[in-house]
């Protein structure tokens, strides 16, 4: 995902002109429509002025601006503060706040199930053992909206093929970390916690999809599934399980907490289809974080080429 | 109809002034608000959810002007009912020209078919939008001139609210996730403002009440 020429990389100027203008169309979209007695739209420029500067810190330690599609990147500012994490909260804004006073550190994964090599990473290890790539993904929220992350991590494989998955492993099982002192969300009666995610053993493998241990350049934050979480882009957001302490290769297809939650709209797949609704509203369109108009979503979330293939032959109206 | 008094009541100025709080709130968030709240980052969700949640909060308050006036027996509050109903319309419109410019603008071009597809397939959108075409007429006749022309059919045009209401809070129940207590709150509460109206529980609230405060004359008839 790094191969960009640098002639497709938006140079800062335009892209700081671009922000300008989408601060702008953000508060135009209120004022037209609702408030069109409270004033011009040029004047919410005051908080840019921090934002601005701390985004161009966070542009600095990555190294493009864009994806391959030339999509820009999201802000750090978006990133780091509208995240879905119901173990902390349900409202997208109230994620942050809460999940300061979680600690990532210290932090040990268990990777075991069918495997001939069971083993037990700290994060450290994790860190340094292998080699950290950035990854700069589409996301793809179920919500219909999306974002672009310059993630940094290591292909799952690699953990996977440590291990040496048995020939009866088929899928593997995710958790999150359980801690209701220091995760309030996790109070809800609604889910079956702790948080679980499952994948197919081909479809982890597959190069695309990582094991993030950071974005911008720097450790992941607690509100994005520090210290390390997984990364599906082809899937809808869910997928990508945060703060995982626990990888199990088995050899039954494992239940997510959305499919537990609601099995007639989550499935195991869940992956990004814009022919395939939502039951209560469209998957055909999204809204990229700090855009004004939708934009179609594209199948797979536009990395059909790497991943169409894992599904030949399947109805993804039925594996959905 | 009680005759019309010049003047606004206390009561009146404070409903037309907290009306527009929502929107004022609303504008103050946009000009001094965070740039990481949801109302920046991804501002046609929020804008949906605060003029969704207002028009409901509205609408409930609109049924309630009457129970208050049966259980408490405080008439001032009945002239509230036209303009909160008239600011319940008005707030649904706001949200549904959002979810239509929300829905309607895609890869750069107005896209009709969008529209039309967001509103009408999903049911959650549809109920919603039954809610508002059911206050579409009410809205148009809530003036004394309609009053006047519709006579005894006026009243009864305007007890279609109650569908409204019951559209309304089947709307946000099929669109939250799996926690509902927050819809089902909002059903609960138009359940119990229905049923004080129920004529005979109307009258047995009615009567209890008269008891209390010692007067002695049983209401029979429906008001």
């Amino acid at each position: 995902m790094t191969d960009i020429k640098s002639s497709e990389i938006t140079p800062e100027h335009i892209y700081l002109n671009r922000r300008k203008f989408m601060v702008g169309i953000g508060a135009l979209a209120a004022s037209s429509a609702v408030l069109a007695a409270c004033g011009p739209a040029g004047q919410t420029a005051a908080p840019e002025n921090s934002d601005g500067a701390s985004q161009a810190e966070a542009i600095a330690a990555v190294s493009a601006e864009t994806d391959e599609l030339g999509d820009e990147l999201t802000t750090y500012e978006a990133v780091t503060n509208f995240n879905n994490y119901y173990e902390f909260s349900t409202d997208k804004e109230g994620v942050a706040p809460l999940a300061k006073s979680f600690d990532p550190e210290p932090w040990k994964v268990e990777v075991g199930g069918l495997v001939n090599n069971p083993k037990t990473y700290d994060i450290d290890d994790l860190r340094t053992k292998f080699d950290q790539q950035e990854r700069i993904y589409r996301l793809r929220c179920v919500e219909a909206w999306s974002m672009v992350i310059p993630w940094m991590g290591f292909p799952l494989a690699e953990i996977l093929k440590e291990v040496e998955p048995t020939s009866d492993a088929k899928y593997v099982r995710f958790e999150t970390v359980y801690r209701p002192e220091q995760m309030p969300g996790l109070g809800s009666p609604w889910y079956t916690w702790p948080y679980a995610e499952g994948l197919r053993l081909d479809e982890a493998m597959n190069d695309l999809a990582i094991a993030a241990t950071g974005l911008y350049g720097k450790n992941l934050l607690p509100q994005n599934g520090a210290p390390i979480r997984l990364v599906m882009p082809w899937k809808y957001g869910f997928k990508s399980i945060k703060s995982i302490v626990k990888i199990e290769l088995v050899d039954y297809q494992p239940t997510s907490l959305w499919m537990d939650a609601a099995p007639n709209e989550y499935g195991f797949y869940a992956n990004v289809n814009p022919e395939v609704d939502h039951p209560r509203w469209s998957q055909a369109t999204e809204r990229r974080i700090g855009e004004f108009g939708r934009r179609k979503t594209l199948p797979f979330n536009g990395y059909a080429e790497q991943v169409a293939h894992l599904y030949d032959g399947m109805d993804l109206r039925v594996n959905f | 109809m009680t005759k019309h008094k010049q003047g606004w009541t206390p009561l009146q100025i404070a409903t037309h002034i907290g009306a527009f709080i929502p929107l004022i709130v609303l504008a103050w968030d946009f000009w001094f608000g965070s740039p990481t709240s949801p109302l920046m980052i991804n501002p046609f969700q929020e804008v949906t959810f605060r003029t969704g949640k207002t028009t409901l909060v509205l609408l409930m308050l609109t049924l309630a002007v009457t129970p208050i006036n049966i259980v408490f027996g405080i008439k001032q509050v009945l002239p509230l009912r036209k303009p909160l109903g008239n600011y319940t319309f008005m707030y649904g419109v706001i949200h549904f020209l959002i979810f239509i410019v929300d829905n309607g603008y895609v890869d750069n071009t107005i896209d009709f078919m969008a529209v039309y597809q967001a509103t009408f397939e999903k049911r959650f959108a549809y109920v919603g939008f039954t809610a508002l075409m059911i206050m579409l007429p009410l809205a148009l006749t809530s003036n004394r001139w309609a009053m006047r022309h519709l006579r005894k059919n006026w009243k009864r045009l305007h007890r279609i609210v109650y569908a409204a209401g019951i559209a309304g809070v089947i709307h946000y129940v099929w669109l939250v996730k799996s926690d509902i207590r927050q819809p089902l709150a909002f059903g609960a509460l138009l359940i119990l403002l229905l049923v004080i109206r129920v004529p005979a529980v109307r009258r047995t609230i009615i009567n209890f009440r008269r008891g209390l405060t010692g007067q002695s004359q049983a209401v029979v008839g429906g008001a």
